[in-house]
């Protein structure tokens, strides 16, 4: 009994000293992690919701690896601070000839890649003609999606359904000025020349990727070496990129002193991965990261609370409610589109759903997009008159089946369940049987819609820069299986705007074009809410930009 | 001995071999592809056939499964249509993290959960019996992603005792040897990594160890009363030998007999289960690149993993089989 006891009491005293001293060793963590010689804090830690895909943003498509890659590379031109206007980036101006066809960019003076390489107009094209002669898997639109939306094809196109290039080419003038000359007018530039995919790289590191191809086994793509680890990739940006840790999921930044603007405020930038919504904001209320993206709404309130920052960005996206017209002919009636847009009730949406700053939608571009026009046809919530219109249609038994996602939440539906039911609860109102089809987000639900399977679906859009055409002309230029509608008016109606040179007769025709859309119905647009971003209390966050383009390098400690 | 091992690891030839045909089957019948978890709201028809072209998922499944096979002879799993990587990389890059976790998880279990059991089993009906029986039910009846959270919640946002996520600190950067950041930092005298790791470890480790514990408490517990009734025990007793040797050798040497079966079990099992624990701690591990691996489709990932996790199974049962053979004489592998 006394052995017994004794060694019960060791145990107990040997599991106490354990927990005393890991519980000492992460005290001493707190005091000393990311702190200079100084004792100033000198490392800022931001929450992603994903790993980047890439070191190079030249390959990818998702705003994880961009959000990365923008603070060590930089495009010809950019977007204002927090604003979504174009402004110079490395090119301090730029113009175009009455056709649109060349673009002329006067490039800023005494820039370094952060190989020590001089940054000039021969570098601009080396970029350009790099990406237009890509070849083999680098073609495959999973690697170069936004070369191909901006420019189309390549030099020699391997594949027969490639877009046809649009890009022709790129001549030093001299060592300041650059021009591109592509083959015809875009509604994609100038704005194109500011995407993350198109950031210029030292064409010393262009020299080394050329060595490593990308390739492709037959079942999958296999990422060239030199975008999967800091080493190579060389921008101008205010950060280079120092490690990329896949084991511990972060990636690892360090002030690049030969920046020809503004040196960065805070010494290292490490962006971690932290999948989950409530994962990162624990991390945050721990202490653990210093600031992260994709704030639930519900948790805003919660943390301004707690006294950490939450600023919200100005609404750049949309959220709609979508009609798939071949899968339930029913819809193929103006009418019954119609009375779908009037029972629902977006205003309640809005302040039921969306974080603060939500506004109910018209049409299909946020209002901060050139090109709104408050001339559209607007579909007001009036339950009497949807039931009106369902009973002149003959369709007062209507049953439609209702898509939604699961398990995700998109900076413009940040809760689709929660909005699915709501709407479900519209519908109800007015007589419509509706049948819930709940799907995983990817790929099983994004399949589901692009191939036209959905007779109402949930879906939207973040702007990649300011141009309605990236929102309407993303949807409604040609015939597509997620609305399933073939209408003249409105093909033509994008196709005139997108062939428009002049910016101010664009926008008046994609005012037009938005009209010509509300007026058919394709849809209902539903809202536009603005994507929330939480900062530790001692932070002096960036200026929030609309379009998720944060500039970490405005970050600085209190 | 060294026949019945070759003789184990032929086995796996045809289990691995049934088992990819089935996932082949199983994977192709899911709905949805990896083209539109690519793309997501960017994808059009146009887009997603040109990547099914591009990563051969337009061809018949049985060419796909060919090409699998011919590849697997050559030790290459494939590549992950998520990271564009070879899938053995990825596996050998998360893989320490995931049996660090493990091991650390199957450790505390064991540490816990034979004394516990041996104690409430010597001390039938009392106090300590009835905790350790109600306890144990407790722990496998809590679920293990419940338990990760409130232990996050509690010990890292509230008290602020443990890193609330990861491996390691940002500016901790171990030097790599074995990939198991406490080890290594032993190995390498960086004595800050191996804390660091270790307070990373404390809390998904004791999540993922609940249900292991309650096992092996149960287990034990019944073992040691199975044993202490046996003749040979009366007899040391009788005999006058010590009572520390009674229970060493005679009571805990035969009750362990099925506790190493069980922790066999278990530890193949926390390999394969951790994923939910690695998501709640963004650990890092293999758990939670295969949940993302699920999301996304990416089925050279999941088809690689379920038989790798095949192979660990069966290695680790053949480890305990050999382990038997050692605690037990009587017991010999042919």
């Amino acid at each position: 009994m006394r052995i017994f006891k004794s060694r019960v009491t060791r145990a107990i005293t040997v599991a106490a000293a354990t927990a005393l001293i890991v519980t000492g060793c992460s005290s001493e963590r707190d005091t000393t992690e990311g702190k200079g010689k100084d004792g100033a804090k000198d490392t800022f830690v931001f929450g992603g919701a994903g790993d980047p895909g890439s070191l190079d943003p030249a390959l990818a498509s998702d705003g994880e690896t961009f959000r990365v890659t923008r603070q060590a590379f930089e495009a010809l031109l950019e977007h204002e601070p927090g604003g979504s206007e174009l402004v110079g980036g490395l090119a301090e101006k730029w113009d175009s000839n009455d056709e649109g066809t060349v673009w002329t960019f006067n490039l800023r003076k005494g820039v370094k890649f952060h190989d020590g390489e001089a940054f000039n107009a021969e570098a601009v094209c080396a970029n350009y003609d790099h990406w237009f002669n890509w070849t083999g898997t680098y073609q495959s639109s999973a690697v170069s999606y936004y070369w191909q939306t901006i420019m189309g094809g390549f030099a020699k196109n391997e594949d027969k359904d490639a877009p046809k290039a649009n890009y022709k080419s790129c001549t030093a003038k001299d060592e300041n000025t650059a021009v591109i000359e592509v083959n015809k007018a875009s509604a994609n530039l100038p704005g194109g020349f500011s995407l993350q995919a198109l950031a210029i790289h030292s064409p010393k590191a262009l020299k080394a990727y050329e060595k490593e191809e990308a390739s492709a086994k037959g079942d999958a793509i296999t990422y060239p070496k030199y975008s999967q680890q800091a080493g190579t990739v060389a921008g101008t940006g205010p950060y280079k990129i120092t490690k990329w840790n896949k084991g511990n999921k972060e990636v690892q930044l360090e002030r690049f002193d030969d920046y020809w603007g503004k040196k960065a405020g805070v010494k290292n930038l490490v962006f971690r991965t932290i999948d989950t919504e409530e994962g990162r904001r624990s991390a945050l209320q721990a202490g653990d990261i210093d600031g992260y993206d994709l704030v639930s709404p519900a948790d805003v309130k919660t943390l301004e609370k707690a006294g950490f920052q939450v600023p919200t960005r100005e609404v750049f996206n949309i959220f709609y409610l979508g009609f798939s017209q071949e899968k339930n002919k029913a819809l193929q009636n103006k009418d019954v589109r119609a009375a779908i847009a009037h029972a629902i009730d977006k205003d309640n949406l809005v302040k039921t759903q969306l974080p603060e700053g939500g506004v109910a939608a018209t049409q299909f571009i946020p209002d901060t997009v050139e090109g709104y026009s408050d001339k559209v046809e607007k579909y007001d919530y009036d339950p009497a008159k949807a039931k009106s219109l369902l009973k002149k249609a003959g369709e007062e038994k209507l049953k439609v089946e209702f898509c939604y996602p699961t398990e995700v939440s998109r900076p413009y539906m940040p809760s689709p369940g929660d909005l699915f039911e709501l709407m479900k609860s519209d519908l109800e109102k007015i007589g419509i049987t509706v049948t819930p089809k709940p799907a995983k987000w990817a790929p099983d639900y994004i399949d589901a819609t692009e191939a036209g399977g959905c007779e109402l679906h949930l879906l939207g859009w973040t702007g990649d820069f300011n141009d309605a055409y990236n929102f309407i002309g993303t949807w409604f230029a040609e015939y597509d299986k997620q609305w399933g509608f073939k209408d003249k008016k409105v093909f033509e109606a994008m196709e005139e705007a997108s062939k428009e040179v002049d910016h101010a007769k664009r926008v008046k025709l994609y005012e037009r074009a938005n009209e010509v859309v509300m007026d058919y119905l394709p849809g209902v647009p539903v809202s536009s809410s603005p994507p929330a971003i939480a900062f530790a209390k001692d932070v002096n966050p960036p200026l929030v930009s609309p379009l998720t383009q944060e500039n970490f390098a405005e970050v600085t400690f209190k | 001995m060294l026949r019945f091992v070759v003789r184990r690891l032929l086995q796996l030839i045809p289990t691995l071999l049934g088992l990819s045909v089935l996932l082949f089957i199983w994977l192709n019948r899911l709905p949805g592809g990896p083209a539109s978890a690519i793309l997501g709201e960017k994808a059009t028809e146009a887009e997603v056939a040109r990547i099914n072209r591009a990563l051969g998922l337009d061809q018949p499944v049985y060419v796909q499964y060919g090409r699998f096979i011919k590849r697997l002879i050559e030790g290459d799993l494939g590549t992950s249509t998520q990271t564009g990587q070879p899938v053995m990389d990825e596996f050998l890059l998360r893989f320490p993290a995931t049996v660090e976790l493990s091991l650390m998880a199957i450790v505390l279990a064991v540490a816990v959960g034979v004394p516990l059991g041996y104690f409430a089993a010597k001390r039938r009906g009392g106090w300590l019996d009835v905790a350790a029986v109600s306890s144990s039910l407790i722990g496998i009846c809590i679920p293990v992603f419940f338990l990760a959270f409130m232990l996050r919640t509690v010990f890292s946002v509230n008290l602020g005792w443990f890193p609330s996520y990861g491996r390691l600190t940002t500016g901790i950067n171990a030097t790599e040897v074995t990939g198991l950041a406490v080890l290594d930092g032993l190995l390498t005298g960086e004595f800050d990594a191996t804390w660091d790791a270790l307070s990373h470890l404390i809390l998904p480790a004791i999540a993922l160890a609940s249900i292991p514990v309650a096992v092996i408490v149960r287990m034990t517990r019944a073992s040691v009363l199975e044993v202490l009734g046996e003749d040979y025990v009366r007899t040391a007793e009788s005999k006058g030998l010590r009572k520390g040797v009674v229970r060493t050798r005679h009571v805990l040497r035969n009750a362990l007999l099925p506790v190493i079966t069980s922790v066999g079990l278990l530890t193949g099992s926390l390999l394969s289960g951790a994923v939910l624990t690695e998501s709640v701690f963004t650990f890092g591990g293999i758990g939670s690149f295969i949940r993302t691996a699920i999301d996304g489709r990416d089925y050279p990932v999941l088809v690689g993993f379920i038989m790798f996790i095949a192979m660990a199974y069966v290695l680790i049962n053949l480890l305990v089989d050999l382990a038997y053979s050692l605690i037990d004489p009587r017991v010999r592998v042919h």
